[in-house]
């Protein structure tokens, strides 16, 4: 029999053993982020032209293990996380399979360790992309491998738990909307991993001598079914993790089930064509499939994330509004908590990942503005807009409600905690945007000297791409404070922070029964409720048309391709 | 709340709010302009990448870039002692990438159309002419085949944004284009 404990914040019933395996995967996952983190300060000052930090073998080495261990490690860890959280703990449930979902850890912190190891010997450095026909040693790929059949084995858990909280009645009705968001991201999950081992077992078999060719064209096609599916794992996570601290701080609930739960579908339906985003300049695909699978069909998952974009800040200002903060368009906002890390870290999500993530997704994701920023450090811009200062930015902001809750200690730094997300959220946002200014500039990504000068021919970039290079370093600083200090945070709280002492309820913790009578049943359907954050919609949309056109604008001026 | 069930076990029926009715159907709209921009352009874009491709052997697709250099240089780039050639107006260019050079250094003229060969003869390489800021992926074992058409003069760098090892940053080519 399943043991459980009560949560004296929230009043969830948790089972013993979802409770250790989600601390023993956050805490490996926050590991990761300092490892990954730190190699990736190491990049960032070696492309700051003045600093050059690394040599070139030693700075392919640190970029290699800077990809796998944050985009891959940290993130992966953390989702199995959440979906053990979101499945056994919001609904009530035992965790079933225990000793597989510990099979699953092993075996992926097996796994990431043998693949680091790999890199940190030297012969490995072959970037996170691994594109054949260059061979990383075999233990590069078999790490990959075994941590992918340990993720697989989490999101069998958290199915079997799904099934098992059905079957023995935890809950009523349908699961709370944050565990759909989460079960879409599983379902994307264990399309990627499987997309991932299809390329990846070949790979190590001609890597082993078994096989004498991998295909490049095939290699790309399917192993970006891992490498930009995973990154939708992270999307239908982050954006659960929205609405979960839209409920938790505000009571606020959806304003629509359906409209949000239906936006998460269009994930699961769409976003796997976007293997093709990394495609649009590649030989022997046609035009036809290009436009097709690089706009997900008619960019119908675009669409979801636009929708989420409206929904979670307008639930907060529903909320908002109902409490009495209805001054005008924007009181409901002003009067936020933004002092509170959970609360400044998830909108500085939600606007840099819509700004500087969303926007520059679709542009370049375009089958032929592609062409003008295909492999430069565009790319890298963009993806820190999506992943760090989206996903791992509402990673962080959800910690500093998980750990104090689920561990029921003080945080011990709450003052640095108040000024972190503005650290890390705004030093890693201004480093992704000096990445894509550098990027229109043709700056390459992946490079150890863009000064070129060990080459029979250089070439010169205009000092601004070198401008742009150094203010990416001084912010990737910045934000690598702000990562520290949260996992100096975390790990100082898990270790030495002080019990909590049981305290009246602060309304951002109320027991579900008073949540009830707080939120109202839907009476004012029809009328506009949102009007503030419509506003701010549409001046997203605004922003979004411009930059888009401005980008066909600057397509148009260069040389004649046909 | 998100994190609870929904309130109304029959959530599916609930009405849709005014503001999100309208933010969709923008969004919606939006989406459909973003997708037809794309045929659009390939109808009156002067800047599509032609979809012609061939599998080709590495050494099959070196011979004819060498014989093709030879038969059409004109001088040695500096001394580096590279090739430049100058094809006719009009007619095939080849470069070939291989660790860590785009090989030959090519001459163009201004306003001409050229049919561009590019193909590796090893491991993936980034083709990236600046500072036009044109990249195009280049696979060994597949030459890709596209229309050209300087419409500026000067001269031009290639340089690799695709890691291909340890000598990566050393490899950059070069376009001289000539006005007419």
């Amino acid at each position: 029999m399943a043991e459980f404990r009560t949560c004296p914040d929230t009043g969830f019933k948790i089972d013993l053993n979802a409770d250790k395996l989600i601390k023993w995967n956050a805490v490996t996952a926050v590991v990761f982020l300092l490892v990954g983190g730190l190699f990736g300060l190491l990049v960032a000052l070696t492309r700051w032209p003045a600093v050059h930090l690394l040599d070139a073998d030693l700075f392919y080495l640190a970029l290699t293990a800077h990809g796998l261990d944050v985009l891959l490690v940290w993130m992966i860890f953390f989702e199995i996380a959440l979906l053990y959280f979101t499945s056994a703990i919001l609904l009530n449930s035992r965790l079933a399979l225990p000793k597989v979902g510990w099979l699953a850890y092993w075996m992926m912190l097996v796994g990431a360790a043998i693949t680091n190891v790999a890199v940190l010997r030297g012969d490995s450095s072959v970037m996170f992309t691994s594109y054949p026909p260059m061979m990383a040693a075999q233990d590069f790929y078999m790490g990959i491998l075994i941590f992918a059949v340990g993720a697989l084995l989490g999101c069998l858990v958290f199915f079997a738990t799904l099934y098992v909280a059905k079957k023995e009645k935890t809950y009523e009705g349908s699961v709370p909307l944050v565990t759909f968001g989460a079960i879409t991201a599983a379902i994307i999950a264990v399309f990627t991993i499987l997309s991932g081992a299809i390329i990846l077992l070949p790979t190590w078999f001609w890597s082993l001598g078994l096989l004498s060719h991998i295909d490049t064209l095939m290699y790309r096609v399917i192993w970006w079914g891992m490498g930009h599916s995973s990154q939708q794992i992270n999307v239908a996570a982050q954006i659960s993790c929205w609405y979960a601290v839209a409920a938790i701080l505000f009571n606020a609930k959806p304003l629509s089930e359906k409209v949000s739960r239906t936006a998460f579908l269009l994930y699961i339906l769409f976003l796997q064509l976007a293997s093709a985003h990394h495609l649009l300049v590649d030989p022997a695909l046609s035009s036809e499939w290009k436009i097709f699978n690089t706009s997900y069909a008619l960019y119908l998952a675009v669409l979801g994330s636009m929708i989420h974009g409206l929904t979670v800040p307008g639930a907060v200002e529903a909320a908002q509004r109902k409490k009495g903060y209805n001054k005008g368009l924007f009181e409901w906002l002003t009067k936020c908590p933004w002092s509170n890390p959970v609360f400044a870290g998830t909108a500085l999500s939600v606007v840099l990942f819509g700004f500087l993530g969303g926007i520059s997704g679709v542009m370049m994701g375009t089958e032929q503005l592609n062409l003008i920023t295909h492999n430069t450090i565009y790319v890298p811009g963009h993806f820190h807009g999506t992943v760090v200062v989206g996903s791992t930015l509402a990673f962080m902001a959800i910690s500093y409600w998980i750990v104090p809750t689920l561990w029921q200690k003080e945080l011990v730094f709450p003052g640095l905690a108040k000024w972190q997300p503005y650290l890390f959220g705004i030093g890693m946002g201004l480093a992704a945007t000096f990445m894509m200014g550098a990027g229109t500039l043709g700056v390459p990504r992946r490079h150890w000297d863009m000064t070129f000068a060990d080459a029979a021919m250089g070439y010169d970039f205009p000092a601004a791409a070198n401008l742009m290079m150094g203010l990416n370093g001084v912010a990737a600083v910045m934000g690598s404070l702000g990562a520290l200090i949260f996992i100096l945070n975390m790990v100082g709280t898990i270790l030495w922070g002080k019990a909590k002492v049981p305290a009246p309820a602060a309304p951002a913790e109320e027991a579900p029964a008073a949540v009830a009578s707080a939120a109202t049943s839907h009476g004012s359907a029809g009328t506009m409720e949102v009007p503030g954050t419509f506003v701010l919609a549409l001046i997203f949309l605004v922003s979004f048309v411009l930059y888009y056109f401005v980008n066909w604008k600057y397509l148009s001026s260069v040389w004649g391709l046909s | 709340m998100a994190i609870f069930p929904p309130e109304q076990r029959v959530w599916w029926n609930e009405p849709i709010e005014k503001s999100e009715v309208m933010w969709i159907t923008i969004a919606f709209i939006w989406a459909l302009v973003m997708f037809f921009m794309m045929p659009y352009w390939h109808i009156v874009g002067e800047q599509n990448l032609s979809n012609e491709a061939y599998k080709i052997k590495p050494d099959v697709y070196a011979e004819k870039v060498e014989a093709w250099a030879a038969k059409y240089k004109v001088r040695e780039e500096g001394d580096t002692g590279i090739p430049v050639v100058h094809p006719p107006a009009g007619g095939d260019v080849y470069m070939l990438g291989r660790l860590w050079e785009w090989w030959p250094v090519v001459e163009l003229e201004e306003g001409q159309s050229y049919r561009f060969h590019l193909s590796s003869l090893d491991w993936m390489h980034g083709w990236s002419l600046l500072p036009e800021n044109i990249n195009i992926q280049v696979h060994p074992g597949y030459e890709m085949i596209f229309t050209v058409k300087p419409t500026s003069s000067g001269e031009f760098g290639v340089i690799c944004n695709e890691f291909c090892g340890i000598g990566h940053h050393t490899m950059v080519g070069k376009i001289h284009v000539v006005a007419k």
